[in-house]
Parts: structure tokens; C-alpha cells; sequence
């Protein structure tokens, strides 16, 4: 019999293709069954969200290795650029599917832009310069957005930055954007199917963009920026190509978000920078430059503080003490020793080796 | 292979981790069972069936003091209710989720206490949270009522929602009438804070109604939660074109810096506030007769003498070694609210919560309650309250009522 060969890339893409579409199978069969809790249905879609992010950030992090702390702020721009179309659209298009796909382009255009004209004056720098670089614009993004005023009325669209009673509006006219208090109201379009789907999307073009030509040209510039230079490469064009990439993805991972709450505020807790680093926390524990351990930290990350309920008041310190302890056992270089020592292949090796 | 080994570790690390997660879960489920060993027993005893409050609020983080009030505030209350024999015979339980003042975390929290079997919710205690869970609540049919949520969006569209606060439009406008028809003023500066929906949702209906009444707005400057440390140019502004009241439709942390600082540069204005403001003679390492003379719109004053006050604030002292403040008093009343309307609706816990929801709706139009934060508070049916703003004024260190 002929030896079915798969290329190893091949297949350590299917195994991750293959966690994501068994673990909707099962939650589907779950949820059918009616065999969980409200508290885990609640959690399917913000956890397709930051599944996205970490491995949309990981494209920046662990595949360009440039630190960027402002990956919120691009989220923040495909949440309201998402939500401001649907919101203005519910009545013109009654498809909500249709809407809401339009809508997660809207979104994913508009913070790949944002990305693209971020990334031109920031990617000039390196390392911690371009992390506080980034880190900034998050913030700046965050607050354009908490004093932007947007109203709609029979003339068309009205714009301030001062608040919502110097938009005039008309008869019958509707604050859209409500400076600090967001958008209300957003359809809830999101659901845990077009989640997976946008995780396999995500996948499709970050796995294919790094086992492509290009990606090996990034992961170049990477791992020694002068000689990918020296050899011909454009530094610039593929910089700004995975940095918006992962922007563009982000602002889709936003717009997931908005459409599964009804109210959307731009606040410190949400799109702030605390957000960028719970983010590149998902990156770091599961390994940079890992796709498929940024999946599984930002799974567990999510639903551990919810796991974590009973313990009540403690359980913030719980978290963190747990975050420690994962940090530590993933990655400590003892306990790496130690792991492998005592690791299952390892064990299978040996009781082969007697046989 | 090496990658391979990698993801296997994490996989395990998973395994091990949900594990861990799990049967912590598991036994602090028990611990919170445990905790409430008194009102769960006596429930069953008493005929088998209790009715479930859940209560939502950031109980970690920068609003935790506004998610403990709450928490502190309903328990109090289940708790006198509980040992006054329940409502109609039937026990309640209680249960408060931390949200972290966080608009998905709250519905994480919602979801974790109707898992409970929550039949009515006391919630949530921010505005933009409210709003995030009223959407979810108003899709299951389940009675809610929010000490605090205040904006306006909590309630419209949801006929399942109530308020046991005012809505931001009424406190703005109040203030605004209280202003021109007291004539306490004929310049007014407002220093708000643009990045909160409380702050910003006042503001904006002050002005609105500031346009009718007899002063004029000569400054509105604002601040963001991120800049809330320095005053110095709103205050200058607002003491350059001459303001005689500064109206401060915020929290008292930041006001009680604006005091100081405006004290410093020798400015001295009326100063006006709302419910926000209470509680700003508690604030550690501020001056408190700086605050002499400033004056607030505000349902609650832990310094009054009314005997139900009294009772509520040595009773809460006494329990969680802390003053109360509006909050606490709030879901206090919201808890004894949602006792009033079972009463009148007559219903019993084995209902469904829709049923209920129904049932309590109705009640709601009809009941008037007699609370810490307010007298013969009624309902209409969009879910706002009806009662009368109280305006305080600080005088000798303490909240006195204007007559």
C-alpha cells in the first residue's frame, strides 16, 4: 500500500482545524441537547472573539516579532465602524445575516485602513519604541472615539466632537454615535456558528499568509531584518502587509463583539490597553509564533475568571495567581527540563524501545 | 515534532487547568450554598420554595464601591425580610455576581445567576452594564429592577425594567428648575466628565433645560476618566467669565478635588451637585469644610433623622462596619420594591419567570412605596420612578434638607 504522505505543515494545520470544528460539533450537540449552562452559552461568542484577536495579534507578535500594545484600538474601530453601519441599516436592509456580513467587511476594511495608515510612521521603529508607539494610538483611537458625536436625521449625517446638542438635529433625527455612551441598540446579529466560521477565516488567511512566500518573507525580516534587507526583500511592504492584516482582522474580531452586546462604549475596560496586553497575555502564554496555543490560552484565559465565580471576592487574586503558575509551567526553562522528562511520549518511547 | 510536543503540553496544561477550574467551581458552589445555610434551610422548611433574587455589580475593580454599597444594601434587606418570616411566608435567597463594571462581564454574570435559577434580578448597578443586561433580561421576560442604572436606555424599550433612581434627564432638568425657580444663580459653569454616560447624560438635559430658566451657562468645560486628577483649567475658566454656581453633575471622588483646588485659587462659587456628590463628606484626607455650603440633588442622606434612615444606616453600620450610601440605600429599597409588588401580584415562587415578569409588571403600576430614597414612590409603565428630588445642603459637616 502506497504511503499517504502529508507535508508536516499540512497536517499540523488540520489538527488545528480539526480542534476548532470538534469543539463546535460537541458545543453544537451540547447545546441541542440542552446539556449547558446559560453561563457557557453566554461565552461562545466572546470567546470566538478573542480566539481572533490572540491569532490576529500573534501575526504581529509572533510572526513579524513586533511588539504591538494598541491591538484594541483596532478592535474598537471595527466595532463601532460595524455597529454604526448596522445601526443605521436596520431598517433599510431586513436580512440580518446580509447586514451583518456587510457589516463584519465594513469593520474589517475599516480597521485594516486604520492599521495601514497606523503602521506607516510607527513600523519605522523597533522593539519598545514601536510598542509605546503603538500602545499610544490604541489610546488615541479609544478617546476620538469617546468625544465623537454622529447623529442622523432626514438632511443626511451630522458630525460633532463637542456633544450631541451641537449636532442640530432635524425633526425625527437619532444620536447614532453618543460620544461617551457609545452606540445602544445594536442588533444582535452575533452567533456562535459565524463565530467558528470567523475563526476559520481568520486561520485560513493567517495559516496561508505564513506558509506562503510572503510569510516567509515576514518571518525573515523577523528573525534578521539586515540580511533580509540585503537579499532583496521590500521591509516596508511587508511589514505594513501583516501588520494590517492583523488590524483588518481585529476590527473583525470588534464587530463580533458589538453585534453580541446591546450597548457598545468605548471604555478603559474594554478597548483600552488593559485590552492589548490581556491579548498579548493570550499570545505569550500560548507561545509566540504559535497558532494554535494562542486558540487554546485565550479559551482558557476567558473562561477561567468565569470558572473562578464561586470563590467570589478572591477570585480576581485566584486568576491571577493562576496566570503566574501557567506563565511559570510553560514556559520556565527548569520546568520545561522537567517536562519533558516526564512527558507522555516520552513514556510511550520507552515501553516501545522494551518491547 | 518539537511544535507537536509544544501543543500537546498546552493541551494538557488545558486539561488540567478545566480540571482544576471545574471542581473549584464545584466546591465553592458548595461554600456558597454553606454560606446562606440559614435562609436556604429555613426556606425548605418553611413550605419548599423560595423566591430567588439575583444582584449584579462591580465588586472588584474602580466602581467597587458602588457594587458593595448595592450588594450590602439588597442583602441587608433580604436579610430583615427573611427574619420578619419572608414575603408571604416564602423565604428569598440571594446571590451577587461581580460584573467589574464591565458591559460583557455583566452579562457573563447574568447568565451565572439565572444557572442559579434566578427568578427576579436587582441590577445591574452601572449604567452601561444595565443597559448590556437589559437587553438579555428583556429576551427572557425577567422582572429587573436597577438601583442605579440611570440612563435613560436602561429602560425604554424593556417594559420588564424598572428604576429605582432617577433617570439622568430628570436629575438634569431638576437640577436645572431648582436653580432658576430658587434663583441661586444667574451665572452657571458646569464641569462634567464627557467619558461617563451619568455625567454626559445630566449635562446634556441641563442644558437642554437651562435654555427655559432664568441663568445663563457660561462655561461647560469637561474631563475624561483619564484625566480626572487636575481642575485648575475648567475652574480658571469657570472663574474668569465670572460664574457665581459651578454645577457638578459627577461622582464625588473627582469633586471633592475640585473643592480643593478651587479653594487654593481662591474661588469661591455655589456649588451645585447630584445624587453623584453623596458621600463626598466620607472622602478620606479631604477637608470637609471645604464641602460646607455645597449643594445636592440627592434621593439619600445617611445624616438624616428620619427614623427609617436611622434604622437603616445603625443596622448597616453594624453589619458591614461602613456607612451607607445612596447606592446601599437604593437596592435596599429596590429589594423591600420587589417585596411590595409580589405582595400585590399575590405571586408564588413555583411561577415561571415569565409568569412572574408579568405579573409583577402589572403590580408595579399599581403599588407606592414608602422607601429610604423617597416617599410614595410610583411607577409608570416605561419603568421610570416617580418621586420627589430632595435638595440637600451641607451645613455644619452634615446633609441637611432645604426646606
Amino acid at each position: 500500500m502506497k504511503k499517504l504522505t502529508i507535508n508536516k505543515n499540512t497536517k499540523d494545520n488540520i489538527i488545528t482545524y480539526g480542534i476548532i470544528i470538534a469543539a463546535y460539533i460537541v458545543m453544537e450537540l451540547l447545546i441541542n441537547t440542552g446539556h449547558i449552562s446559560s453561563l457557557m452559552q453566554g461565552l461562545l461568542v466572546p470567546l470566538c472573539v478573542y480566539v481572533i484577536l490572540a491569532v490576529s495579534l500573534n501575526l504581529t507578535v509572533g510572526i513579524l516579532g513586533e511588539l504591538s500594545l494598541g491591538h484594541a484600538g483596532f478592535m474598537c474601530v471595527g466595532a463601532f465602524a460595524g455597529a454604526f453601519f448596522s445601526k443605521c441599516t436596520q431598517g433599510v436592509i431586513p436580512v440580518d445575516l446580509l447586514r451583518f456580513i456587510l457589516a463584519i467587511i465594513i469593520g474589517a476594511v475599516a480597521a485594516g485602513i486604520i492599521g495601514f495608515l497606523i503602521g506607516m510612521p510607527v513600523l519605522r521603529l523597533r522593539g519598545d519604541y514601536l510598542a509605546i508607539v503603538t500602545l499610544a494610538f490604541g489610546e488615541i483611537i479609544k478617546n476620538i472615539i469617546n468625544v465623537l458625536y454622529i447623529g442622523k436625521d432626514s438632511s443626511g449625517f451630522h458630525f460633532s466632537l463637542k456633544d450631541s446638542l451641537s449636532l442640530g438635529l432635524g425633526e425625527g433625527g437619532e444620536v447614532i454615535i453618543n460620544g461617551a455612551q457609545g452606540i445602544t441598540g445594536t442588533p444582535k446579529d452575533a452567533t456562535f456558528t459565524i463565530g467558528i466560521i470567523l475563526i476559520i477565516l481568520t486561520l485560513v488567511i493567517v495559516l496561508n499568509l505564513i506558509h506562503s512566500r510572503d510569510g516567509r518573507a515576514i518571518m525573515s525580516i523577523r528573525d534578521n531584518l539586515i540580511a533580509a534587507e540585503s537579499i532583496g526583500i521590500n521591509i516596508t511592504k511587508y511589514k505594513l502587509m501583516a501588520f494590517s492584516i492583523s488590524a483588518a482582522l481585529a476590527g473583525m474580531a470588534g464587530v463580533l463583539y458589538a453585534h453580541n452586546l446591546s450597548s457598545l462604549m468605548a471604555t478603559p475596560k474594554n478597548f483600552g490597553y488593559n485590552m492589548s496586553i490581556m491579548i498579548l497575555v493570550f499570545v505569550v502564554l500560548g507561545g509566540i509564533g504559535n497558532i494554535r496555543g494562542s486558540i487554546i490560552s485565550a479559551v482558557i484565559l476567558t473562561l477561567l475568571p468565569e470558572l473562578l465565580r464561586g470563590l467570589s471576592n478572591y477570585r480576581m487574586l485566584i486568576y491571577s495567581v493562576i496566570l503566574i503558575i501557567m506563565m511559570l509551567f510553560n514556559w520556565s526553562p527548569k520546568l520545561i527540563n522537567l517536562r519533558e522528562k516526564y512527558s507522555f511520549k516520552r513514556l510511550f518511547k520507552k515501553t516501545r524501545e522494551v518491547q | 515534532m518539537k511544535k507537536f510536543k509544544k501543543g500537546m503540553s498546552l493541551l494538557l496544561v488545558a486539561a488540567m487547568l478545566t480540571l482544576a477550574g471545574c471542581s473549584s467551581s464545584t466546591n465553592s458552589a458548595d461554600n456558597s450554598s454553606s454560606n446562606e445555610p440559614a435562609e436556604a434551610g429555613d426556606a425548605a422548611t418553611a413550605d419548599g420554595a423560595v423566591f430567588k433574587i439575583g444582584a449584579i455589580g462591580p465588586s472588584t475593580g474602580g466602581a467597587a464601591v458602588y457594587g458593595l454599597a448595592v450588594q450590602n444594601g439588597a442583602d441587608l434587606a433580604v436579610k430583615e425580610i427573611n427574619a420578619a418570616g419572608g414575603i408571604n411566608g416564602t423565604l428569598i435567597e440571594y446571590n451577587f455576581q461581580d460584573d467589574e463594571c464591565d458591559n460583557e462581564k455583566s452579562i457573563n454574570a447574568y447568565n451565572t445567576l439565572k444557572d442559579w435559577g434566578m427568578q427576579m434580578l436587582v441590577g445591574s448597578t452601572t449604567s452601561g452594564c444595565c443597559i448590556a443586561v437589559a437587553a438579555e433580561s428583556a429576551n427572557d421576560n425577567l422582572f429587573q429592577i436597577t438601583p442605579s442604572g440611570s440612563s435613560v436606555d436602561c429602560i425604554s424599550n424593556n417594559d420588564n425594567v424598572f428604576q429605582v433612581c432617577f433617570t439622568d434627564p430628570n436629575q438634569g432638568v431638576g437640577a436645572a428648575q431648582y436653580i432658576g425657580e430658587n434663583a441661586v444663580a444667574q451665572k452657571v459653569a458646569v464641569i462634567y466628565d464627557s467619558s461617563d454616560v451619568y455625567s454626559s447624560g445630566i449635562y446634556e438635559k441641563f442644558v437642554q433645560e437651562a435654555a427655559n430658566q432664568p441663568f445663563e451657562i457660561v462655561s461647560a468645560e469637561a474631563f475624561t476618566a483619564d484625566n480626572k486628577t487636575d481642575f485648575s483649567v475648567q475652574l480658571q475658566k469657570a472663574k474668569d467669565t465670572g460664574a457665581e454656581l459651578v454645577f457638578l453633575p459627577i461622582y464625588y471622588t473627582e469633586a471633592s478635588l475640585i473643592l480643593t483646588q478651587a479653594a487654593a485659587m481662591d474661588y469661591a462659587p455655589k456649588f451645585f451637585g447630584c445624587d453623584g456628590l453623596d458621600g463626598i463628606l466620607n472622602v478620606e484626607n479631604f477637608d470637609t469644610a471645604l464641602a460646607e455650603g455645597v449643594m445636592l440633588l440627592t434621593p439619600f442622606a445617611a445624616d438624616a433623622e428620619d427614623d427609617a434612615t436611622k434604622a437603616f444606616v445603625s443596622a448597616y453600620q453594624a453589619a458591614y462596619g461602613d456607612t451607607p450610601n445612596q447606592f446601599a440605600a437604593d437596592a435596599y429599597d429596590a429589594v423591600y420594591i420587589l417585596k411590595a409588588a409580589i405582595e400585590k401580584s399575590g405571586a408564588t415562587p413555583d411561577a415561571s419567570v415569565s409568569d412572574l415578569c408579568e405579573l409583577l409588571k402589572g403590580a408595579m403600576a399599581e403599588i407606592s412605596v414608602d422607601g429610604l430614597t423617597g416617599e410614595a414612590m410610583s411607577w409608570d409603565s416605561d419603568g421610570a420612578v416617580n418621586k420627589a428630588p430632595k435638595a440637600m445642603e451641607i451645613v455644619n459637616g452634615n446633609y441637611s434638607l432645604i426646606q
